[in-house]
């Protein structure tokens, strides 16, 4: 693999092959210095056209772990100068001698042009969200918490509710999930489905009390209040009323049902608070998990074949 | 016979009204002279092998100038254009500031006296393109404009888009419409449909273009205006203008090379060359484009040749100028990718066109004494591989690089001068 774009990309020995690397990594996690020398001397730089705190510190304290050296890059900070192009930035980045780039831009495909500016140089490039393309190492987080609670992923059913439409991080699951395995139902007014779902591996429900008793985790979208005003749905109220997970309807899941949601909650429209508490929801072992992820997808890119992951 | 200063030699003259082993004699004053078997002259240009047929005529090409000559100008589009094989081209008036108004249009009627091939600008159908108000037409009209278009966008506005039709009867001119709903397209960046869905790119639904396509054929059914139809891309646009022409209304359209040879899958390597508006659309639609060029309902190949600077390119996806250029293609594209006859592609390139350009007793006429020899000479086996860093455009958005096609312009003659010789620029 050389750079993490897409899940898309991905077989599903690669998709195997990062989540036995995270097992180890969530070992490494839990010593009392969660430190490994593997990447020392390599430098990941992350570059963030799109604000997210969450996303960035996880990696950030990802490649930490693995004793790379971390640069950061955001739009918010004058390293990335106001009306300097795409194109100029990555090639600054590059002439720095850095191993990796982490990118996030709310524009679909920045980090798949990226990785062709850079080809020829060997730098490594791990897609962190691109508009609302894919979220590839969300998808491999959300996978291995699965895991931990489900076992194996094959035969599951998985209902994906909410904005399908705009999601990147639905993009990247659906491709996950079915690739090991899985059911998926997306469930959304039409409103907030691609317009065409051709070849894609789903089914499709407008009847979330239809399908929550059948799966075996409901896996919950964020939900922007920009919807509204594009007319996508009449009023948030209204989708809490038809699509939001709440006590009542968490209460149609069946025993060992998960929930999950991939942050930032809001808390009241997709989900409610209770319900995001309560012990069948994942939401908090999904950002554990998100480091010890992260540190395998940059052990796979960067560290030298055959290297032990926990070596010292 | 008149003195002859050029003679082309040992080609074969193909016009409208057919084919035939003919030497062409150009004349002091541009004209030709003499068309028949043996002619001599001061000059011989070998045409052994190759077709002798009038210049080809682009309803569509942006030039860029006024206000974006980093992309494009006068001089270097045209000089793209004699490559290609044009001897005419139609300049789109979304310039800066836009073409609305007799004297921008006299500025690019000027830049195009010293260029490579004639420019015949387009007029704005509103005042700087803006949708709102009509734009002094008549004065526009009075310097020779016979095409008018915002295009870049549609008119939005209806009752607006009504009244310059009905004030285009009293002209003799010509609106062309890019048609595009804003509402349904607004924030679009790629054909809306399978590969936008999965790449996650916002769409450009068919229904945007097909609207407006049924809204200005029923205006022109109520106006009697003539209406040309500017880039048509959908399958349901064509079938429209199918029927609109079997009805008797005054509808012409045009279709781009790239809609015939490429698809929306192009996108999935997000890179923006493959950016362009109406957006490259589903093979259903290339289909209907190729049997729309076949059966006369779309009545023209225009390029929508669009040059755009390099850095503008190299953007997100959703931050980059639709657009390619296309003037040094568009001929090889048709002659490889249509199978048609070369009749047949060359009756979508010259003759039509220059009709619907208002330029046809210049342009596109047969390959007569007395006709300026506007002149274009095409090797109909010759192949080659496109190589934009070659061409004379300022700008390299070629989305074809690497494709080898077959056909190829080997001189082009500019009221009998020759602009283009061996596939080199001669100014
Ligand atoms: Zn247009």
């Amino acid at each position: 693999m050389r750079h993490l774009l897409s899940i898309a990309d991905l077989d599903v020995d690669v998709i195997e092959q990062v989540m036995t690397l995270t097992d180890s990594f969530v070992e490494v996690g839990e010593r009392r210095i969660p430190k490994v020398p593997t990447l020392r001397g390599r430098t990941v730089v992350s570059l963030f056209y799109e604000e997210s705190t969450r996303t960035r510190l996880s990696f950030e304290t990802a490649a930490k772990r693995l004793s790379a050296d971390v640069m950061t890059f955001s739009v918010g900070s004058s390293s990335v100068k106001k009306g300097e192009s795409l194109r100029d930035t990555v090639q600054t980045i590059e002439a720095m001698g850095v191993d990796a780039i982490v990118v996030r831009h709310g524009s679909a495909g920045v980090p798949r042009q990226v990785a062709n500016w850079v080809e020829a140089g060997g730098v490594r490039v791990i897609n962190a969200g691109d508009g609302a393309h894919e979220h590839p190492t969300q998808a491999l987080l959300d996978c291995y918490t699965l895991r931990e609670r489900l076992g194996s992923l094959r035969g599951m059913r998985i209902a994906i509710v909410g904005d399908v439409k705009h999601s990147r991080v639905a993009r990247s699951n659906i491709a996950a999930f079915t690739v090991l395995g899985a059911h998926v139902t997306l469930v959304a007014p039409p409103t907030l489905l691609p317009e065409s779902l051709v070849g894609w591996p789903v089914e499709v429900s407008h009847d979330l009390d239809a399908e929550l008793p059948k799966v075996d985790a409901v896996y919950l979208l964020r939900m922007q209040q920009e919807r509204q005003t594009e007319a996508l749905v009449p009023s948030l109220r209204e989708y809490t009323a038809c699509y939001g997970l709440t006590a009542r309807r968490a209460e149609l899941m069946a025993d060992g049902a998960v929930i999950l949601h991939p942050g930032p909650m809001n808390r009241g429209v997709e989900i409610a608070a209770e319900v995001a508490e309560c012990p069948s929801s994942v939401i908090t072992r999904q950002v554990a998990n998100g480091v010890a992820v992260r540190m395998a997808v940059l052990f796979l890119l960067l560290a030298a074949e055959g290297g032990d992951v926990a070596d010292e | 016979m008149g003195k002859a200063v050029l003679v082309i030699k040992g080609g074969e003259v193909l016009d409208e009204t057919g084919r035939r082993r003919a030497d062409v004699a150009i004349g002091a004053e541009g004209d030709v002279v003499g068309v028949g078997a043996d002619l001599d002259g001061n000059r011989v240009i070998d045409a052994g092998g190759c077709l002798v047929t009038p210049g080809l005529v682009d309803l569509h090409t942006h030039l860029r100038q006024p206000g974006r000559e980093e992309a494009e100008t006068v001089e270097s589009g045209s000089r793209a254009a004699a490559l290609g094989g044009y001897t005419a081209v139609v300049a789109m008036p979304n310039t800066e500031p836009a073409i609305d108004c007799a004297s921008v249009v006299r500025e690019v009627i000027e830049l195009g006296a010293k260029a490579l091939c004639d420019v015949t600008p387009a007029g704005a159908i509103t005042r700087g393109r803006a949708g709102v108000e009509l734009a002094p037409m008549a004065e526009m009209a009075a310097l020779g404009v016979h095409l008018f278009t915002d295009d870049g966008a549609g008119v939005q506005d209806a009752r607006l888009m009504r009244r310059a039709m009905e004030y285009a009867t009293s002209l003799g001119v010509t609106l062309g419409q890019h048609c595009e709903d804003e509402s349904l397209a607004a924030g679009g960046h790629m054909h809306e449909g399978e590969w936008s869905s999965r790449l996650g790119i916002p769409g450009i639904p068919a229904l945007a273009e097909e609207l407006m396509v049924w809204r200005d054929i029923a205006l022109s059914r109520l106006t009697g205006a003539p209406v040309h139809f500017l880039h048509l891309s959908t399958a349901g646009s064509i079938e429209l203008v199918r029927a609109a022409k079997a009805e008797g209304l005054a509808v012409t359209a045009e279709a781009t090379p790239h809609h015939f040879t490429l698809t929306h899958a192009e996108v999935v390597g997000y890179d923006p060359l493959f950016k362009v508006n109406p957006p490259l659309r589903s093979v259903e639609d290339v289909v209907a484009v190729k049997a729309g060029l076949a059966d006369g309902t779309i009545d023209a190949i225009a390029t929508d040749h669009a040059p755009h600077a390099q850095e503008t390119k190299e953007a997100p996806f959703d931050e980059a100028p639709p657009g390619m250029v296309g003037l040094e293609t568009a001929l090889a594209l048709a002659t490889t990718e249509l199978g048609l006859p070369v009749e047949a592609v060359l009756t979508l390139l010259s003759w039509r066109p220059a009709r619907i350009a208002g330029l046809a007793a210049e342009h596109g006429g047969p390959v007569a004494v007395g006709r300026p020899a506007n002149l274009c000479v095409i090797d109909p086996t010759a192949t080659w591989v496109v190589d934009p860093a070659t061409s004379a455009s300022r700008s390299r958005n070629n989305p074809f690089a690497g494709r080898t096609l077959t056909g190829r312009v080997r001189h082009t003659m500019l009221r009998g001068e020759p602009v283009v010789l061996d596939g080199e620029a001669q100014r």
